[in-house]
Parts: C-alpha cells; sequence; structure tokens
C-alpha cells in the first residue's frame, strides 16, 4: 500500500539523488577503508534515513511494507555497506522492541533508533546455532529482579556501533527449544560486555559484524521485551519474516545496478569492430538479467502488498528473499562476464558487487532455509 | 519579511532528451520530471534566509499543469510554508509567466522574490527580468550572493553578480527580484519527515483567468531538431599537413 502517490514519488526522488550524487561517488573509499565516512553517517541522520520503519510517533515514517520495498530498491543501487549501516535501525536491530516491546520500551528506544542516535543490533546466531536458532546456549538466569546473561554471539551487524542490543537467551534451560528462548533490550554499555574484532569478511567492506560476548552482564527484569518470557523465539522470527522481504528488495536494486552498469560497458566497449552489445551472446546474458530481475521485483511488490493487506505472507516472502537473492547473483556473475577481463579489477564497480551480493543468500535465513520454509507451509496447507 | 520563490518542473537534468519523430516538441511521454536546478537554488536560499532569522514566510509559486504541484511539494519539504499553483496545460512562455508571476506578487506584496537565473528546458533568461521591468522593482541577476544586515542598509538586499570577468554588487531597495546562478548555494537534500510533513502545509490553486493574465502565446513553435551530431575528427599527422587542411580542406586559412 502506497499512501500518497505524490509523496512517495518525492520522498523516492530524493532518495534516488542522495544516492547518485553522495553515495554512489564514495563507494569506492568506502571498500577501500572499509569504513563509512563520518560526513556520510551525519548526512544519512539529518535525511531521517534510520527511521523508515519507526512509526511517526516515535519520530520515524513509519512506511507501509510497499514503500519500504520501493525505497530497498533504490538503496539497493549503492554499495550494501551504506544499507547495512542504516539497516539494523530499519530491521532486525528495531522491529523486536516495535513488534512486542511494551509501551515504556517502545517510548525509549525507538526514538533515538529513528533519529540515528544510536545503532541497534540484533544479537540471535551463535558460533554452534546459527540456522537452527531454536538451539541458542546463550543463557539468561533470573536473579531477584535482574537477569544475567551469559554467552557468546558471533556475525553480529553493527556490533561495533550498536547502542542496544536485541539479544535472545534461554530462560529456561529445561525446555530446550524455542520455547525457552526469552528476547532482551541491553545497552551496548552494562559491564561484562565486549566486542570481538571486526570479522574479514569477502564484500561489503565498510559494514562491520563481529562477536558479542556475555560475561555476567547483568540486566533488570524491564529489559525483557514485552516483559514476558519464553517467547522471544517468536519475536526474532517475527522480525526475520519482516526482514526478508526488505533483502529481497535489496537484492532487486543491486541487480538493477549492476544491470545498468553492464548494459552501459556493453555499449561502449568495442571488439571485432563492433559494440559488444551488438553480439547475441551478450545480449542473451542482458536479456536473461531483465527478466530475472522483473520477475523478482513483481514478487516482492506482490508480497509486500498482501503483507500490508494483513495476509501471511509466510511463504510468499521466503518465495522472494530466495529467488531475488539468487538471481542477484546470476545477474552479478553475467555482469562481471559481460565485463570480461574488467570485470575481475578492482576498478569496475561490478567486481565489488559481485562479492557484496553473495551475502544475500546467506543471512536473515539461508536459501535451504527458505526452502525448508516454504516446502513446510506447503505440506501443512496440504495437510489441513 | 516574505520571499517568493518561483518554481519550475522541467525534464530531470540527468534525461536525455529525445525529439518527437514528427518535430513539433521534445518528447515528454514517460520522461522524469523534477525541478529546474536553478530553482532549487532559489529555495535554498530562501530557506537558509529563514533560518538567519531574515525571511518569516517563504510562499512557493509554480505556473504549470496539475503534475506541477510535486514540485511545490518538493518546495514545501524543503522549508517553503506554503504553495501557489497557477494552474495551465499551455505552453506559457517567460512573458506570460512574469505577467501571472506579477498578479501573485500583486497578491502576496513578498519583500523579496527570488527566481532561477533560467531553467534548463528553454534556457530563455528573461522570466525575472521581465517580473522585475513589470512590478517596477530592482533586479540583481545571476546572483552568487545575498546579504542582508551586515553593513548592509536597512530595507535593502546586497546583490553579488557574477558578470564576465567578475563579480559586481548591487544594493537593491526592497521590494526586490533576485535570480540565482549555480554558485549562490549548494542545495539540500530534503529530510524525508519534512517530505510527509509537506502534505499538510497549504497549497492553493489559481488560474491565469483569475489573475487576469491571457497565457496565449505571440509565438509559434516551428520545429524542434537534434543538435547536429559530432562528426569524427582526424588526426593528422604533422604541422604541414594541418596548415595544408586548413588552407584547402576548410578553407579558413
Ligand atoms: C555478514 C553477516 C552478517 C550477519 N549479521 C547477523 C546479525 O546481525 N545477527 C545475527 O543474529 N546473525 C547474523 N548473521 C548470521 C547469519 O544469519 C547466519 O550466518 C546464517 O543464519 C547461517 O547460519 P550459519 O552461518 O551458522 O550456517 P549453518 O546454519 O551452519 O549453515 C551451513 C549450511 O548448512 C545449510 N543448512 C543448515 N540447516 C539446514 C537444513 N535444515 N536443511 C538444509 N540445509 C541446512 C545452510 O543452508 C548452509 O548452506 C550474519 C552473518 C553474516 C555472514
Ligand atoms: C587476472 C587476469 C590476468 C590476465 N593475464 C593475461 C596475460 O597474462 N596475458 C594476456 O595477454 N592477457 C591476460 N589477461 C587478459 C584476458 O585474456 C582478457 O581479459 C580476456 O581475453 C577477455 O578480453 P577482454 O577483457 O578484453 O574482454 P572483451 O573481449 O572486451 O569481452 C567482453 C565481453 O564480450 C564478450 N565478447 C567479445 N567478443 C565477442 C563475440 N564476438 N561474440 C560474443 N561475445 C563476445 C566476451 O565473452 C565478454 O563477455 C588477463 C586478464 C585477467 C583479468
Amino acid at each position: 500500500m502506497i499512501r500518497d502517490q505524490e509523496t512517495m514519488q518525492i520522498l523516492l526522488d530524493s532518495i534516488r539523488s542522495f544516492i547518485n550524487e553522495a553515495l554512489i561517488p564514495r563507494e569506492e573509499e568506502v571498500s577501500e577503508t572499509d569504513e563509512i565516512p563520518e560526513d556520510i553517517i551525519s548526512q544519512m541522520r539529518d535525511m531521517g534515513l534510520f527511521g523508515l520503519t519507526i512509526p511517526e510517533e516515535f519520530g520515524g515514517l513509519g512506511v507501509t511494507m510497499e514503500e519500504e520495498v520501493n525505497i530497498a530498491f533504490e538503496l539497493g543501487h549503492t554499495s550494501p555497506a551504506f544499507r547495512s549501516f542504516i539497516g539494523t535501525n530499519n530491521g532486525i536491530g528495531s522491529i523486536g522492541i516495535l513488534l512486542d516491546g511494551t509501551d515504556v520500551q517502545k517510548s525509549t528506544y525507538l526514538p533515538r533508533l529513528a533519529s540515528g542516535d544510536i545503532l541497534g543490533a540484533f544479537c540471535l546466531t551463535e558460533p554452534d546455532s546459527g540456522s537452527d536458532a531454536a538451539s541458542l546456549r546463550t543463557t539468561a538466569v533470573r536473579d531477584g529482579n535482574d537477569y544475567i546473561i551469559n554467552g557468546t554471539k558471533r556475525y553480529i551487524t553493527n556490533a561495533p556501533h550498536a547502542g542496544i542490543f536485541t539479544v535472545m537467551a534461554r530462560t529456561n534451560p529445561d525446555i530446550k527449544g524455542a520455547k525457552g528462548i526469552s528476547a532482551f533490550i541491553v545497552d551496548s554499555d552494562v559491564k561484562g560486555i565486549t566486542i570481538g574484532k571486526r570479522d574479514k569478511k569477502m564484500g561489503q567492506k565498510g559494514a562491520h559484524t563481529a562477536d558479542v560476548i556475555f560475561d555476567n552482564v547483568r540486566v533488570p527484569a524491564s529489559a525483557l521485551i514485552g516483559e514476558k518470557e519464553g517467547v522471544g523465539f517468536k519475536t526474532a522470527m517475527k522480525v526475520l519474516d519482516k526482514g526478508r522481504l526488505h533483502i529481497a528488495a535489496i537484492a532487486v536494486g543491486a541487480a538493477e545496478r549492476v544491470l545498468e552498469d553492464s548494459l552501459r560497458y556493453a555499449m561502449e566497449r568495442k571488439q571485432f569492430g563492433r559494440t559488444i552489445s551488438d553480439f547475441q551472446l551478450i545480449q542473451g546474458m542482458l536479456a536473461d538479467s531483465k527478466a530475472e530481475i522483473y520477475a523478482a521485483k513483481c514478487m516482492v511488490l506482490d508480497a509486500a502488498r498482501k503483507r500490508d493487506e494483513g495476509l501471511d505472507v509466510s511463504t510468499e516472502a521466503s518465495c522472494a528473499k530466495m529467488f531475488a537473492t539468487e538471481m542477484c547473483s546470476r545477474v552479478a556473475d553475467k555482469g562481471v562476464q559481460i565485463h570480461g577481463g574488467a570485470g575481475y579489477i578492482s576498478e569496475y564497480a561490478v567486481e565489488r558487487f559481485y562479492r557484496d551480493v553473495r551475502l544475500f543468500r546467506l543471512y536473515e535465513g539461508t536459501t535451504q532455509i527458505q526452502q525448508v520454509i516454504i516446502s513446510r507451509n506447503m505440506i501443512r496447507e496440504a495437510e489441513a | 519579511m516574505k520571499v517568493l520563490v518561483a518554481v519550475k518542473r522541467v525534464i530531470d537534468y540527468n534525461v536525455k532528451i529525445r525529439v518527437k519523430p514528427d518535430h513539433t516538441d521534445v518528447d515528454l511521454t514517460n520522461v522524469k520530471m523534477a525541478m529546474n536546478p536553478f530553482c532549487e537554488i532559489a529555495v535554498e536560499e530562501a530557506v537558509r534566509l529563514k533560518e538567519k532569522g531574515v525571511a518569516t514566510e517563504i510562499v512557493a509559486v509554480t505556473v504549470g499543469p496539475k503534475a506541477a504541484q510535486e514540485q511545490l511539494r518538493t518546495a514545501l519539504a524543503l522549508g517553503a510554508d506554503r504553495a501557489i499553483h497557477v494552474e495551465t496545460d499551455e505552453r506559457v512562455e517567460s512573458l506570460a509567466v512574469a505577467k501571472l508571476l506579477k498578479a501573485v506578487v500583486d497578491e502576496e506584496q513578498p519583500d523579496l522574490v527570488i527566481l532561477g537565473k533560467q531553467a534548463i528546458d528553454t534556457d530563455n533568461n528573461q522570466t525575472g527580468q521581465m517580473l522585475a521591468a513589470l512590478s517596477g522593482m530592482g533586479q540583481g541577476t545571476f546572483a552568487s550572493e545575498v546579504a542582508f544586515g551586515d553593513g548592509v542598509e536597512d530595507g535593502y538586499v546586497r546583490v553579488t553578480r557574477e558578470i564576465d570577468g567578475g563579480l559586481q554588487s548591487v544594493a537593491l531597495k526592497l521590494p526586490a527580484v533576485v535570480t540565482t546562478d549555480l554558485r549562490l548555494n549548494e542545495p539540500r537534500y530534503a529530510k524525508l519527515p519534512d517530505i510527509m510533513k509537506a502534505k499538510k502545509k497549504p497549497l492553493d490553486t489559481r488560474t491565469p483567468e483569475a489573475l487576469g493574465v491571457a497565457v496565449s502565446s505571440g509565438l509559434e513553435l516551428l520545429k524542434v531538431e537534434t543538435p547536429a551530431e559530432r562528426k569524427g575528427g582526424v588526426k593528422v599527422g604533422s604541422v604541414d599537413e594541418l596548415i595544408d587542411k586548413l588552407k584547402n580542406e576548410a578553407k579558413v586559412l
């Protein structure tokens, strides 16, 4: 649902200009220094990019899902590192509080997340618990009016910059699965928290992940999201469910960018006395990419609209995430191919995108986990 | 102080212009439109004057089709307080725009009118000058600086103008007309929450008839053509060959 077409158009134009004029020219710098420059962060704060999904009453834009994916299509056009920096506040770092938090938790944290004053990060994955998130081992033991958290979280996006963590931990050791898990909001400056050194990643330089180690971290009972035990895994799954459409939309945007770069290259590069875009084998790659991007875009928009209508889109969102992210890697691979040797050289953005987009198929549920979700839903429906 | 800012809806500067096959005009179907870049600078200057406490109210105005309201909303998102849309689907030439703006000036009585020095579609560079003449206001065109206070007499604005070979400063008695050049300022990006709020700001619609201005044109557009394609150059082997070609082929020596 788009609430007002004209307003949306202005919003998208404004974001697009910002991306084209302020972000794309700085991509190489970000990739080389592995840092997003402070002036860009402050511009992103000024524009209000940290609060896209947070409701207006807390200082955000309160975009609908359809509006959000349209914005994400645009954001996908530049280095995913920029998106990652604002991504957790608009996604996994805030949604838990937004969906299941108490009024006090919402009014305490959401305005600061919306303004970009603090970054939020999401701590689910552990060294021995990734796809099988329900097996997580981090514990939160009740002690009077407090909980004491112990455990290690892995690959946590924006951990080195975060002001708060949404932490999934086991409050009931007797229940091994999902029902023993609760979600907490933990300030990053609490005693006992250590942030590991930044992971060295394949791509998305400028976006940082690290371990977050909790060593007897004492938090008040009021830090429990929704002040309810045993529903933390549900909260985490709801968070990821919404995030899937966002990631799918980013993948569509990134594929569009790669294809634009590749088309431009093909129309300029001459071999055998002609531009290579004259060759049907190149045209085949361009056309296949175009069609796949279009298909993924339609899926994302359809699922987003259905979600705005209040329908359960678990299957659609997983289909979209799986298809769009796999499609993006195929388009990036063809993009490198169209660039020839240049596609393997860092001077061309396509080399960087090829590595950057690989992540989309791994996090917030691997492709295989999406397959598991989709088929499980199919079987469940058929049985009903 | 009240500031009136004029904005125009034009083809986005990133778009590659296409001419209609029958050469009657530029092809606008499915073409991305945007605020004229010089008008963006005009809006930015007005907003800065308001931030400095010099301006108290900013009114944005445009002349154009219904869709031009998008550019007014953008101006509102950037900081204009209200907007006036003079709605017409006609092709309106500079003089008619100046007359319409004059009518708005008569109604609004602004202390300062800021316009772009030209619009990137027709590049006429005359609306501001015509408005100044019609309304009897002083004009500071091609502004690279607009100053109030700071040694400038009350009731005046000092405009630094970019002219061939240098800068010229003029003091204009208010109300006055200023047209913006590229170096006046660097427009900001609209804050996204302000874009959402812009919808709630007042936008009034007028018609040329109600303002008593006939927009009918004194000009007839005969033909539009794309610029001639640049022919490929040649490399010459020596100075002698160059001189020979200039003499005998180009016949300029
Ligand atoms: C850059 C980056 C940022 C991240 N950010 C965050 C973050 O902010 N917060 C957070 O909590 N986590 C984050 N993660 C973690 C991410 O969500 C996990 O890496 C992901 O869920 C996969 O888990 P894993 O790495 O343990 O892989 P594993 O679960 O060990 O998977 C290994 C392989 O086995 C397959 N597999 C596993 N189970 C099944 C099954 N049942 N059926 C079929 N195949 C299966 C997987 O698909 C995969 O191919 C991030 C990861 C990266 C790389
Ligand atoms: C790391 C690296 C090491 C290298 N080492 C060496 C080396 O040691 N010595 C050396 O001489 N070279 C070397 N090269 C160059 C390499 O061999 C070329 O990059 C390769 O031959 C492709 O040429 P190109 O890059 O000019 O791409 P292009 O020829 O411009 O190709 C661009 C795209 O157009 C396609 N294409 C071109 N012509 C046609 C056609 N007629 N029909 C259909 N499609 C077409 C190509 O398949 C490709 O997809 C190296 C390159 C790299 C990246």
